[in-house]
This record gives structure tokens, C-alpha cells and sequence, in this order.
């Protein structure tokens, strides 16, 4: 890359080569191909987090039982996107670059508080996911860095896990709204820790901390369950567009919201 | 750019771009014209093609991304008995209309097939859900592969 500062890195190109194409034929960079360096696609356990390799593919990560075990939320997340090629092709790493607000994997790694790691001539960095993604496309990705890995810290005292899509079919459909959410109970039933994060809703894939307090400390009642709710839709910020107005994206980002709450053993992890 | 790779079961080697795409090598300049461009972007599945033995899509793969694999099109499926017995199954059950779609449905089929002939029907459904087809309304298209999975299944265990 420094000897080539046009270049652009390819993981699976189902959206680069798209966006590409949609520039003109004047626009055709020189591509650098990631699929090359087949350590890139490694998922493994290390020093406590679930690795992911940036280029592991969609489909490899749904069939590990690394992330099954998990990461399960990621593994059924990463099945929803696109269709069976294109998530033989598409990489997580591509996904968290595209960074788009709808990008079907991000909402379990910002659950998840997922890191990413950048490797660049000068070193290498980790970084929250959601202090990574800045904007609709935007991260904070340098120039000459290389993002090899996601972490993933193990959590595995929430007992209750969920991830929803709603499209307007169910192949090959970018999300109206998304959304994943974990819960940890104490012994006495209240809410120990909640962490929510939507797709879609937002510039970029957003959890709603109001939203989470709501909950914590409290059982689920009525109650709890109508603050935390009103606190979500209050905090996102979804945009009117071609697939679906600003405030039914609103409405449903609530109500899948409020649907895991009323019950939220529906999805137990170990199923 | 020089590239080897296999193609149907016999090795190529030829010389192109590196960022021409593979529908466009296979198409153009192998005159391997089974699989169809629909949308160029990803978005119906009838550019399919196999790259060691998984359904990928041949309009977003790039040439320099098939050196050194195996590639399967639509005209190798007359070489092995699955691809056969698919093909004559898409006959018998009417699942054909004009055909555009027919030669991805069939590629997005086979992996299926080949590993668990007895899939059920929504795990057909699973495997044809990247592709699109704006004739037959799909349930013959589904049928058709259901047959073909229960001959293959016959088949196998005949063995
Ligand atoms: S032409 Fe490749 S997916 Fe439509
Ligand atoms: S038969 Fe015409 S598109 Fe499928």
C-alpha cells in the first residue's frame, strides 16, 4: 500500500466491486486481494476472546462451533445476510469496513463490545468496534492499516440472547430494522446488565445506554419494560428512504425491543 | 496477468486482466455462455458458478481470484451424475420457462445435493434463496430438485 497509495483492499468485493461499478468504468483502482492471505480467515480462541480472522467468510463463521458456542447471536446474524453466495463470499471484515447503519453482523459485535485490531507498518492497534465506525461508510481506519482481526470477549453469564431482522423479504434484503440484545439476570430475577444494539435505525449500528438503565436493577415488568422502550425510540435516529419511513423504522426498532423483553428465554443460548 | 486454474475438470492456463470478471472470461473469451449476467451486482444468482465445490457468484469475482482453484460451470454439469439427474429432473417437473434463471438455480442446487440428497424442502429453499427467477413462481423449480435429491439419495445408497 505505500507503494501504491490508489489501491484499494478487496475482502469478498460483493460491495466494493459493486460500489466500483456503480463509479463508472473510468473508476478501477488496483485492487489488493486479502483473500490471499488465507491466515486472515482464522477463527480461534486466544487469551480469552472469540478471533475472528477480517477475511473469515460468512458462511465459515456461521458453521464454526467456536462462534456457535460463543458468539451465538453473530453466528445467526451472519446467516441472514445476502443469500448462500454471496456469504460464501462476503467477509466480516468487509462487512465492519462497509460500515453500513443496515451492516447485518455489527449489531452483535457492538452487544458484544467487540474489538477490532489494525496492523499497519508502524505497529499494531485495538480499538472498540463502536468507537471504529464513525458514520454511514466511515471508520477510523488509516491509510496503511489492515484490519486482521475482530475479538470478541467471552461473556457468558447472559442468560438471554436475541437477534431480529425485519426486511422487506427474507433473501438478499437490506434490513428495515435490526436488532440484538443480551441479558444477565441475578439470582433474584432483576436485571443485572442489558446491552441492546440496533441496525438501520441510525447512522450507525447504535446502542441506546438510557435504554440498558432502564432495565438494570429492575425485574422486567410492565413497567420497566414501557421506560426502557420509550428510552430506545427516543435515542435512535432512523431516516426516511426507499425501504421504509423514519417512523415505522422507529416503531419496529421498539418493538423488537419490546418483544424480547415480554420474552426474553424465547432464544436461550444452548438451544 | 497469467492464471491457472480448472475449469469443468480440465486444467487452464491463460493470460488476462487480473480485475476482469470471471462471468466475462468464462463468457467472452471461453465462450462458456450457460451462465447468464442478470444484475451484475450481486443481487439474483444466475452467474453462479462453483469455485471448489461453493456457490459463488461469477459477476463479483475478479480473474486473479480464481488462480489455483477449481471451477465448476453450468456445461460441467454434464459430467457428473448428479448434475444429470438434476438437469433431467428441471425437465420433467416443467420447472423450466424462458431459462434465464435455470442454469444458477441448477448450480445453487448442487452443492445441496451432492452433500445431503435428502435435504428438506426448506433447506432447498435456503440453498435457491440468492436467486431469483421472474417465470415460474419457484415451486417447480423446488420440486424439481427435490426429485433430483430423492434420485441421487436412491442412487447413493444403491451403491
Ligand atoms: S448477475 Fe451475478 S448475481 Fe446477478
Ligand atoms: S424461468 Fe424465466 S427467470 Fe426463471
Amino acid at each position: 500500500m505505500g507503494e501504491c497509495p490508489d489501491a484499494r483492499l478487496m475482502a469478498g468485493g460483493t460491495d466494493l466491486l459493486v460500489r466500483l461499478r456503480h463509479a463508472g468504468a473510468d473508476t478501477k483502482p488496483p485492487l489488493i486481494l486479502l483473500s490471499k492471505i488465507p491466515e486472515l480467515a482464522d477463527i480461534i480462541m486466544a487469551n480469552g476472546d472469540l478471533c475472528i480472522g477480517s477475511g473469515a467468510s460468512f458462511s465459515a463463521i456461521m458453521a464454526h462451533t467456536l462462534v456457535q458456542d460463543h458468539a451465538p447471536m453473530l453466528a445467526k446474524a451472519v446467516g441472514t445476510i445476502g443469500g448462500p453466495a454471496i456469504r460464501n463470499m462476503g467477509t466480516l471484515g468487509g462487512n465492519i469496513i462497509t460500515a453500513s447503519p443496515a451492516g447485518d453482523s455489527l449489531s452483535p459485535l457492538y452487544v458484544a463490545d467487540a474489538q477490532v485490531v489494525l496492523v499497519s507498518p508502524g505497529g499494531t492497534r485495538k480499538i472498540k468496534i463502536s468507537e471504529f465506525i464513525n458514520g454511514p461508510g466511515k471508520s477510523d481506519i488509516r491509510k496503511d492499516e489492515i484490519l486482521t482481526q475482530i475479538r470478541i470477549p467471552l461473556d457468558d453469564g447472559f442468560q438471554s440472547h436475541c437477534f431480529e431482522k425485519v426486511g422487506l423479504r427474507r433473501s438478499l434484503a437490506i434490513a428495515v430494522a435490526s436488532f440484538c440484545g443480551r441479558l444477565r439476570f441475578d439470582e433474584d430475577g432483576t436485571v443485572a446488565e442489558a446491552r441492546f444494539a440496533w441496525g438501520s435505525v441510525a447512522p450507525t449500528v447504535a446502542r441506546s445506554i438510557n435504554a440498558e438503565n432502564a432495565l438494570t436493577g429492575n425485574r422486567l415488568d410492565t413497567k420497566s419494560i414501557k421506560k426502557s422502550v420509550a428510552e430506545a425510540t427516543a435515542s435512535l435516529s432512523p431516516i426516511n428512504d426507499i425501504r421504509a419511513s423514519a417512523h415505522y423504522r422507529r416503531t419496529v426498532a421498539g418493538a423488537l425491543l419490546k418483544r424480547f423483553l415480554e420474552n426474553p428465554q424465547r432464544e436461550k443460548k444452548h438451544v | 496477468m497469467d492464471i491457472k486454474f480448472t475449469l469443468n475438470g480440465n486444467s487452464q492456463s491463460l493470460s488476462t486482466e487480473p480485475d476482469r470478471r470471471v462471468i466475462d472470461l468464462l463468457r467472452e473469451d471461453l465462450g462458456l455462455t450457460g451462465i447468464k449476467e442478470g444484475c451484475g451486482t450481486g443481487e439474483c444468482g444466475a452467474c453462479t458458478v462453483l469455485m471448489d465445490g461453493e456457490t459463488r457468484l461469477s459477476c463479483l469475482t475478479l480473474a486473479a481470484q480464481i488462480d489455483g482453484r477449481d471451477i465448476t460451470t453450468i456445461e460441467g454439469l454434464q459430467d457428473m451424475e448428479e448434475g444429470i439427474i438434476l438437469q433431467k429432473a428441471f425437465e420433467e417437473q416443467g420447472a423450466v420457462q424462458c431459462g434465464y434463471c435455470i442454469p444458477g438455480m441448477e448450480m445453487a442446487a448442487l452443492p445441496l445435493l451432492t452433500l445431503h440428497p435428502n435435504a428438506a424442502r426448506n433447506d432447498i429453499k435456503i440453498a435457491l434463496s440468492g436467486n431469483l427467477c421472474r417465470c415460474t413462481g419457484y415451486v417447480k423449480i423446488v420440486d424439481a430438485v427435490e426429485q433430483a435429491g430423492r434420485e441421487i439419495a436412491v442412487k447413493k445408497e444403491g451403491l
